[in-house]
Parts: C-alpha cells; structure tokens; sequence
C-alpha cells in the first residue's frame, strides 16, 4: 500500500475522531442539561412545570424520530448559515449535534430516573435548594449512568458520522465508500472497517472503566 | 419545640380526595422523645413529613423552636431546615459519596468553610462510632452503620430537633437495639428533641417518652409511655399492647368464656400492676383478706423505662360477694383491673 493512502486512511480517522469529539461534547453539553431539564419538570419534581416538560418532551421526541440521513439534508440551510458551507467535516459536525442532543438528553433523564427519590427528599429536608440538588445529588448520583449514556452516544456518533461521510462529510465514512466501493478496492474497504470496529472498542472500553471509577453502588 | 396546630393533608380533591391526616394538634417538648406508633397507612408518615414541610399541610400551622414553618419563605424554609435533622427507614444516604463526604453534605448545603466541615465531622464520626469508615462507601456498611452515618448527617448541621421515620424497621432486632441506644444517647448528650415514627412497640418501650398512637388519620390516643403500656386507653392501643406482649387468655379458655355472669360462673381478669402496686404482695392478701382463690393462667413482668409492669390473666374464684369486694379491693391499689369475661365453674 503506497504510503499516500496510509496517509489517506490516517487523515480519514483523524477526521471522524474530531467529527465524533466536537459533536459529541456539544451534544453533551446541551443535551445533559436538557435531560435535568426534563426530569426537574416532571409533576412532582422538584422544578415541577408540566407544560414547560410537555413541550421538552414533545421537542425531543421530534429530534429523535427524525432519521439521520434525513436530518442531514433537511438542516442544510441551517448548517450553511452555522459553518458555511454544506459540505465537508465541519458541515457533517452540525447534524451530527443535532442528532445526539436529544438522544443524550433522553439517556440523562433514563439515568436520573433511576435515583432512589428517597435522596432527593433526604437533601430537601437538609435545606438543598433546587440548584444545590441537581449538583449535588443527582448529577453524581447519576454519574455512572450519565457516562454510559455518553458512550452510547459516541458509538452511534461513529456510525453517524460514517453516514455523513456518504454525502460527503469526510472521514472514514466518506474514504471506505469513495475508495472502498467506488473504486472496489477490498483493502481500504476492510481497512476503513477495522477501524471503525477498534475506535467503537475503544470508546466503549474507556466508557466502561470511567463507570466502573465513577459508581460506587 | 416541635408544635402542629390543626395540620392537615389531603390528597386530590372532591370525592377522590383522600384524607392522609385528619387535623392534628401534637406538642412535644424541649428534650422529650415522641413516639408516634400506628399501622402502615395510618398516617404517620405524612404526619412527620409535614413537620419539616417535606409534605406541605393542607391546613394548620407547624412550629418548630418557636418558628412556624408554615409562613416562612422557601429560601427562609431551607435555612430552618437546618435546624430539623431527618432519618429514614432506608438511610438515604449518597451512593456517590464516602462516609465522611455524606456527613458533610448538610454542611456543604449550608455554605460552611472546608477547613470548619472537617473540624465539625470527626466529632460525629467519633459519636456514631464510625472513625475507621470514613473513606468507605455506603456499599460497603451493613444496615446498622449505613443508618448510623445518617445519624451522624442529620447532626452535622447541629439541629435541635431529629425527625425519624421508621428508623429501624429495616434493621434486625439487635442492630436495632444499638441504633435505639445512640438515639437515647444523643438525645441526653445534646439534649435533642426526637419525634419518631415508628409501628414497633418495642421502640416506643425502649426509648420515647410519650407516645400517640395513629390510626385512619387520626391521633386517637397520647400518653405517657408507662401510663400506655398499663393502661391504654382505646381498643387499638390495647390491641397494640397485647400483641406486644403476647398476653391473652389461652384459647381453651377463651371458648369457654361468655361477656355476661350466669348463675356458677367466676371472672376472668387482666391485672396490670404498675406504680406502688407492684411492689406489694397484693395476690396473697387478696386470698387471704378477701377469702377468694386465684388461679394465675398467665404472667409476666416488663421493664418499661425505669418502671415496672406486671401483667397478669387469672380466675377469681369464689361466691359472688367475695369476688365483688375482691375486685374492689383491687381496684383500690394502684392496679388496672379488666374483666375479661366469665367462665363456668369447673364441677
């Protein structure tokens, strides 16, 4: 294999690791907060504000139901007006963004649901207020599950982002059908995919020890 | 120090509503250790929700240390929260934080200086004896010492009021003991005031002071702890007392017994001796001054607080007239008399 494509293959998985990283840590800075969001609002939460958490709800239902491919081309103007332009690594990170929010945001809540409520009342009559109980009970409280919802997400970001490749967002994606497909080469093919197989390894590795630090239950 | 003025909560509205706690007026003082006993879904859990607004009333008025809670602001709410400790029958404590950091969670809350937060914590730790835990997680304690950090919690933020809720009723019997004891302990030492809920009569024996009991609601009765275990007051708080102390007529007996006199009949009694009674020798003068036999079918001897508590079911045997003034003459000593019914003689 000429060195060229080695250098092909290796700007290929750089461009899906800064894809997959930028989006991702966007998603979950937005999308963590969504997911408090949405379980303070519950009736009889601590934030409780039905329609405030109908609406959430309603909106992180439609970014969920919406599929990838789809999101993709039906964001284009928003993603020009963003990063100016529609195509191209930078162009894939805005949908990819979009896709994860609610999907992090809906892990987030699936986390918190599962704190005893016991606690929360336990820090309500130490005189937590609302503010001092997302910090300091339900975030670390949810901690190991908010981690897993994150490594989730990568994972699918991985698969995503290899989507966006196809309309030409760059990256692994983009080099396994450019190359891989249209050009028949088998090589880069299973190349492209050994990769892809070793980063969602890893992430799920490095995912799985954070939880295994973070959970003491 | 812990005052409700007609507290109420009810649940949904109309016909649906349901009425968790009727109006309530419950007083305890400065030092004391209340109990409240009753049966699951009796209320008692509202009831000591609503003392620190964990559940807001739907009427009345609740003080604590002269303050009522029920005006104050939320921000005003959780500072004199502070000032209310709280434990619960499955510890609550934070998976997420060790010992020492669980314990220092309340002041954290409060706003209080690192450096101080550990100056304060030790001495809790060294309270509820749990030095050597601090670095552990609550996944690694037994029951007892998870609900012993709570104690330690509930402290740290020096309230002068601890709120338990079924405290040991995840506990066995003996870890309960030592739990009951460093309640005990803390109330003398610090001179806490303690309401505590509980459907354990053992708990209310071994430490309250007073006792309500609660049911459909509804505080139905409240007594001194001694006066109710001799001598309580409603069908369910002697229901209570009996199943505590396992002391009814033998079933045979029971078969054979009828509510009204007839022609050869002799009572059976409860005899519950208490104060000075207990002391005296009062079976055998009764035979001897009053010329009637006593037939004990059961007994047994209790040690409530620093008082003592005789309990006894016997047949009195002998002509009407005797019995009557035997019954008088039991009545005029400090001793509960109860007849239970009455038997056919034995031929």
């Amino acid at each position: 294999m000429s060195s060229a494509m080695l250098e092909l293959i290796l700007k290929a998985t750089l461009d899906t690791l800064y894809m997959v990283g930028l989006s991702g840590l966007v998603a979950a800075a937005l999308g963590v907060p969504l997911g408090v969001m949405l379980y303070i609002t519950r009736p009889g939460q601590i934030l409780a504000r039905p329609l405030t958490n109908r609406i959430l709800g309603i909106v992180t239902n439609v970014g969920r139901s919406i599929p990838f491919i789809i999101l993709m081309v039906a964001i284009i103007p928003f993603t020009r007006l963003i990063v100016g332009s529609s195509i191209g690594t930078n162009a894939a990170i805005v949908p990819l963004t979009i896709a994860a929010i609610p999907f992090v945001a809906r892990l987030v809540e699936g986390a918190l649901n599962e704190i005893p409520p016991g606690l929360i009342e336990a820090a309500q009559s130490m005189g937590a207020t609302p503010y001092q109980i997302i910090v300091k009970v339900l975030i670390p409280e949810a901690r190991g599950g908010i981690i897993t919802g994150l490594t989730i997400t990568l994972v699918t970001l991985i698969s995503y982002s290899a989507m966006a490749g196809a309309v030409g967002g760059g990256g692994l994606g983009d080099l396994g059908i450019r190359y891989g497909y249209n050009r028949f080469d088998p090589l880069v093919m299973l190349i492209t995919v050994v990769i892809l197989v070793v980063l969602v390894q890893g992430f799920q590795s490095l995912g799985d020890a954070l939880v295994r630090r973070a959970d003491h239950k | 120090m812990i005052r409700l003025e007609n507290v109420s909560k009810t649940y949904g509205s109309g016909a649906q509503a349901i009425h968790a706690l009727k109006p309530t007026d419950l007083h305890v003082p400065q030092g004391a250790i209340h109990g409240v006993i009753g049966l699951s879904g009796a209320g008692k859990s509202t009831l000591i929700r609503c003392v620190n607004l964990l559940e807001r009333p739907s009427s009345g008025r609740v003080f604590v240390d002269g303050q009522e809670l029920t005006a104050l602001s939320p921000k005003a709410l959780n500072h004199a929260r502070h000032g209310v400790g709280m434990i619960f029958q499955h510890f609550n404590l934070l998976s997420s934080r060790t010992v020492f950091a669980n314990v220092a969670l309340p002041l954290e809350l409060m706003g209080v200086a690192r450096r101080e937060i550990r100056e304060r914590v030790q001495p809790l730790l060294e309270l509820t004896g749990l030095t050597d835990k601090l670095d552990k997680y609550p996944a690694e304690l037994s029951g007892g010492q998870k609900q012993r950090v709570a104690i330690a919690r509930a402290l740290a933020s020096r309230p002068k009021v601890l709120l338990c809720d079924e405290a040991t009723s995840a506990l066995d019997p003996q870890t309960t003991t030592s739990i009951l004891e460093l309640l005990k302990d803390i109330n003398r030492k610090l001179g806490l005031t303690i309401l505590l809920i509980t459907h354990e009569m053992e708990v209310v024996k071994s430490i309250c002071h007073r006792v309500g009991l609660i049911a459909g609601g509804k505080l139905v009765e409240e007594a001194e702890v001694g006066d109710f275990f001799t001598a309580p007051k409603t069908r369910l708080g002697r229901a209570f007392l009996n199943a505590f102390l396992e002391l009814d007529p033998p079933q045979a007996l029971l078969e054979r017994m009828q509510a009204e006199p007839g022609e050869h009949t002799h009572p059976v009694v409860r005899l519950a001796f208490r104060g000075d009674s207990v002391a005296l020798p009062l079976i055998s003068r009764l035979t001897r001054d009053c010329d009637v036999d006593v037939s004990i079918l059961e007994a047994k001897v209790e040690s409530i607080q620093e008082r003592t508590l005789g309990l006894m079911i016997a047949e009195l045997i002998g002509t009407p007239d005797r019995i009557d003034a035997a019954l008088d003459y039991l009545n005029a000593h400090d001793l509960q008399v109860e007849v239970l019914g009455h038997v056919q003689r034995n031929a």
